[in-house]
């Protein structure tokens, strides 16, 4: 019995959608490939925008992919309070979509960074983390070179004050320190959500760590918590 | 293509001017750029000490048939604003010049002829007027 039907969005240059599809079956969710200039997202429960390099990162970070003809039905879907995880380059392109606020600027240290980094969740209301503890700490992979979240300061005060903060860098302890912020993003944002909690993007790749064989199980959380969601939909 | 659809094209092309859009992009001031940063600190090294507030930025040259000039500002500013910058972080400003008649086929035709301002070289820099620029 499935857990869910889930479509992964692939864009010229994603390189993570295998490894989405990987997770999802692996998690037992039913797992479907949609090209981006699919026009219509029908019989999907979820949709994953997977990450990678989405027209080669030209110009900007998903600057490009945004204007799929899959966009326009992705951001009919966010409108209408449906599922969407967006992970690194889907993170960027939801930003450059407009779907979620502000944006993704080149690391401070110049540098594509892989490691493992802590983050620590911050809303649990959101179809990705209602099954994780507040405050729960989770060690999830990183793979990026543009990944700190910027928004002017209005923006970045809206966010938190209507807890749109979903995923805040931090110590293992879940303590804010600079050095467990790896890219310099305002206020140690690591992901967020739209006013309406149905549009997640984050920067972590939680499909890398959902077995003990690739070093960490946190990530199956973010995967079980929509498991969850559409179980009680359903 | 056929003679017929090439035909078509240069039709179009007689009735519209070509424009040379240059557009400059950077993040807007007071956004870290670290680019920039790195460029200053090899600036000092090689002691340039003077050299300060190093912006990297990125120019984006394209050419634009419009009716007129104004059209062609508008259009150039529209796709500024949907796609060559991002206005939650970047700046840009751009300029504009009549390109010169296209180098064959084309450049037989009167009307196209008559776009190029007097003493312009197809592909010469021509004046600039001052640059639009948006935040």
């Amino acid at each position: 019995m499935s857990r869910g039907r889930v479509g992964v969005v692939i864009f010229p240059g994603s390189n993570c959608d295998q490894d989405v599809l990987w997770a999802l079956e692996e998690l037992g969710f039913e797992a479907v490939r949609v090209w981006h200039g699919s026009m219509r997202l029908s019989g999907l429960d979820a949709l994953v925008l997977p990450g990678g390099f989405s027209y080669g990162d030209y110009l900007r970070a998903g600057a490009i992919a945004r204007f799929s003809p899959v966009m326009q039905a992705v951001t009919a879907w966010a409108e209408k309070g449906l599922p969407i995880l967006g992970i690194c380059n889907g993170f960027q392109i939801l930003c450059e979509a407009g779907v979620l606020p502000g944006a993704l600027l080149p690391n401070v240290s110049r540098h594509f960074q892989c490691e493992p980094v802590h983050v620590r969740v911050e809303n649990v209301s959101t179809p990705f983390t209602r099954g994780i503890p507040a405050g729960r700490v989770l060690r999830l992979p990183i793979a990026h070179a543009q990944g700190r979240y910027f928004a002017p300061p209005e923006v970045l005060a809206a966010l938190e004050r209507n807890g749109q903060v979903v995923f805040r860098y931090t110590s293992a302890a879940g303590e804010r320190a600079a050095a467990a912020n790896p890219n310099g993003s305002l206020n140690d944002i690591a992901g967020i959500c739209n006013p309406a909690g149905n549009v997640v993007g984050l920067m972590p790749h939680p499909e890398r760590a959902v077995h003990r064989s690739l070093g960490g199980e946190d990530g199956r959380l973010i995967f079980l918590s929509l498991a969850e969601v559409l179980a009680t939909v359903m | 293509m056929t003679m017929a659809a090439g035909r078509g094209e240069r039709v179009q092309e007689q009735e519209r001017g070509k424009f040379a859009v240059r557009v400059l992009v950077h993040f807007k001031d007071g956004v870290l750029d670290p680019q920039g940063q790195a460029v200053r600190g090899a600036l000092h090294a090689l002691g340039y000490e003077g050299a300060e507030n190093v912006r990297v930025g990125k120019v984006i040259d394209f050419e634009l048939a419009a009716r007129d000039r104004a059209t062609a500002e508008r259009t150039a500013e529209e796709i500024c604003r949907r796609l060559l910058a991002n206005p939650v972080m970047e700046k840009y400003e751009f300029s504009l010049r009549e390109a010169g008649t296209p180098a064959e086929g084309a450049g037989a035709d009167a009307s196209t002829e008559a776009r190029a301002p007097a003493g312009v070289e197809a592909g010469a820099v021509a004046t600039t007027p001052p640059g639009r620029s948006r935040e």
